[in-house]
């Protein structure tokens, strides 16, 4: 009876097996990622099985269904009708073709029945999708990607060549043209580009694109760090770089040169500051490990209906702080090489939560909120620097709240902070304090201030930031000298690199 | 009359005009140098033509426009903490004589006043409060403290007070100062 049983057990075990390998295989296929923009403007990716039958990818209509959104319905004879807001499209059975409004539109294969599912080629997401949806659809198949919406995706095509026995060349396209900055941390080469997106292929092979680079000692591998950097890591001999930038009609070429370090350099050793080439970066970061800040938050105050404060010249808060918000923009990633997110990228009407969720949702380390000022007496001047204000019953409400037990898997209690998302900014007040003061500092001398530069006040859109967070108020529109220099280059230029210096620096301090 | 006695009756007239100023200045500043959190009293020398008047202070843009100035105005005297409330946020909405600043938005009014709970009053304005704001984030605590400290400074019995716009609560007045909840007095923002 035992040994019965044994063997039983035996042939459950095998076919277990058997089940799960054949599941395995199946799911070794590439799925496809099907990048889309939320509600707060931020990409998102999302993973999409697809399925290997003879030469043909297919992917499973319901799980297109349930991403797009679609009504699939098979009637008696086995058609099957796909529809979208009020689109429908027909597919059947044993025919390589989908129907739309009397046009038809080829397939690489007829839908398949798998189980209780119905497979269709991956091809049927651009062909046919695409014409039922009111949003854009696109597919890339190479990369196995599909975009939805107006999404800023260029390929990006990467090429290694020796120009020596010693130093080589990186030639970096983007296409359509997309700008990108190049910055180093440590054995880390970062070039980010300016796009929702990246679509990398490697012409040297797919497989090992920088296998003449690591056989010289420059750079031993790449990755895509995040959606739009490219990592690369340097190797023993790697000495620094000369960028240069050379747009086309439709692409932008980025050359990066690899000078060889002229002695083997041992792990301490930093890399040479690199000569720039024009447009120049500054590249005044390399060495510096950005321990604690890797992603900004930048919320240009107002936009849309909103617009904020007004000069007597025209001048709108909503589209200085936004430009402003650009330039910081392009100077932190350039010189510091750290993500920044915009929780708004062009005139709209966001609401105040929705700015402090892209900090918060986009995990952002700093939070800076830009805003101008506006006073009932025409002579006040300056800029000052907020951080949120609690009273003390925000304190006793957040600390009320702040640990709780709760059950835990193995039954035992366990405590759980809590803090509540409207006062998240409670406990980075202190930092926020700290940075507020090093801003101040650093446009002391280099930009009017107010008589109390550093200030607090309960500043909206500072409360639920979950992370050190400042708003700064540049200056006053309702005096006219002051409209006239926040509006002027010179003002703006001299207060991003102050900004920019203050971020360095209570980056530096804070990673002591 | 010779254009002689014409300008030296028109220069009489600017001294006597700039004379009248200088002592509004000098009164207003005295004023301003006095202790904040002047309660509300009844007056005893209340006018007889419109009845009985208090004394309240009320708050108005400093010289400088960082601050608020308390001023002791008259406002008429009413029985009921939410009717004398009411008439203190009038008065304190009112555009006041020159040479004071009102930290309102011109065109604000005051739709209506309820007392809830635990002292706190509930201010409802006019969307003139919002949509002629001038956006920035210094006036707008100067907008929001004047009436909170009108009110707490004035009936001891109101201890927070809550700004709502057309009848609905509202976030901030020009996207700046939070408003979600009734706010207690800022003594800070009072010039000293």
């Amino acid at each position: 009876m035992r040994a019965v049983l044994q063997r039983t057990a035996l042939a459950f075990s095998v076919l277990a097996l058997a089940v799960l390998s054949s599941a395995l295989l199946l799911s070794q296929q590439t799925p496809l990622t099907v990048l889309t923009k939320d509600n707060a403007n931020a990409v998102t990716r999302r993973t999409l099985q697809t399925t290997a039958i003879g030469d043909q990818e297919f992917v499973a209509l319901d799980d297109l269904a349930s991403m797009f959104q679609l009504t699939v319905r098979e009637d008696a004879l086995g058609a099957l009708s796909v529809t979208s807001k009020g689109k429908t499209l027909l597919l059947t059975p044993d025919q390589p073709l989908a129907s739309i409004a009397g046009r038809v539109v080829s397939l690489p294969a007829p839908p398949v029945r798998q189980g209780r599912r119905w497979l269709v080629p991956v091809d049927f997401i651009g062909r046919a999708l695409s014409l039922v949806s009111d949003t854009r659809i696109a597919l890339r198949r190479p990369s196995h990607l599909v975009i939805v919406g107006d999404l800023r995706v260029p390929r990006v095509q990467v090429r290694y060549d020796t120009s020596g026995a010693t130093t080589g060349r990186l030639t970096i396209d983007a296409t359509p043209r997309a700008d990108s900055t190049v910055s180093q941390f440590g054995d880390q080469l970062a070039v980010r580009f300016d796009a929702d997106a990246i679509d990398v292929s490697y012409s040297n092979s797919a497989t090992a694109p920088l296998a003449a680079a690591a056989a010289q000692g420059l750079l031993q591998a790449v990755r895509v760090a995040d959606a739009v950097t490219l990592t690369f890591t340097v190797g023993p001999r790697f000495g620094g770089v000369r960028l240069t930038t050379q747009p086309s009609d439709t692409s932008m070429r980025q050359t990066i040169d690899i000078t060889n370090a002229s002695a083997p350099q041992t792990t301490e050793a930093s890399p040479q500051a690199p000569t720039p080439a024009p447009p120049p970066p500054d590249l005044t970061a390399i060495g510096a490990t950005p321990v604690g800040v890797r992603t900004i938050a930048i919320d240009p105050g107002h936009g849309g209906d909103d617009e904020g404060a007004k000069g007597a010249q025209g001048t709108k808060e909503k589209e200085l702080t936004l430009a402003i918000a650009h330039r910081l923009k392009t100077a932190i990633e350039a010189r510091l090489g750290v993500r920044v997110l915009l929780t708004r990228d062009d005139d709209r009407s966001v609401m105040v939560d929705d700015r402090t969720a892209v900090a918060n949702n986009g995990k952002a380390d700093l939070f800076i909120s830009l805003h101008a000022n506006a006073s009932w007496r025409p002579t006040l001047a300056g800029a000052t620097v907020f951080t949120a204000r609690f009273t003390t019953q925000d304190d006793e409400a957040a600390h009320a709240i702040a640990s709780e037990l709760l059950p835990a898997v193995n039954g035992a209690p366990r405590g759980i902070d809590f803090i509540p998302w409207d006062l998240a900014q409670i406990q980075h007040v202190a930092r926020s304090e700290a940075l507020a003061r090093t801003i101040a500092e650093h446009l002391q001398g280099k930009v009017p201030l107010t008589t109390n530069p550093v200030d607090s006040a309960p500043m909206r859109v500072l409360e639920p930031a979950n992370m050190p967070a400042v708003l700064i108020e540049l200056g006053y529109l309702t005096n006219a000298e002051q409209e006239k220099l926040l509006t002027g280059s010179d003002f703006q230029n001299t207060f991003v690199q102050a900004l920019v210096d203050a971020v360095m620096r209570f980056r530096d301090e804070a990673s002591r | 009359m010779t254009r002689t006695q014409r300008l030296l009756i028109a220069l009489t007239a600017a001294l006597v005009l700039i004379g009248v100023a200088v002592w509004v200045t000098s009164v207003v500043r005295r004023r301003t140098a006095k202790p904040s959190g002047a309660v509300a009293t009844t007056s005893a020398d209340a006018t007889a033509s419109s009845g009985r008047k208090i004394k309240a202070r009320l708050y108005y843009v400093s010289l400088d426009g960082t601050k608020l100035m308390g001023i002791d105005r008259e406002v008429p005297y009413v029985d009921g903490a939410a009717a004398q409330a009411q008439q203190i946020v009038s008065a304190q909405l009112a555009p006041p004589p020159a040479p004071l600043v009102s930290a309102i938005p011109p065109g604000t009014t005051l739709r209506a006043l309820y007392l809830g709970g635990k002292g706190a009053a509930f201010v409802d304005l006019s969307k003139e409060a919002t949509v002629a704001h001038t956006g920035g984030s210094q006036d707008e605590m100067l907008t929001v403290y004047a009436i909170v400290n009108a009110l707490t400074a004035n009936l001891p019995a109101i201890t927070s007070v809550q700004l709502l716009v057309d009848g609905k609560e509202v976030d901030t007045l020009a996207g700046h100062i939070d408003l979600r909840k009734p706010l207690q007095k800022n003594l800070g923002i009072i010039e000293p």
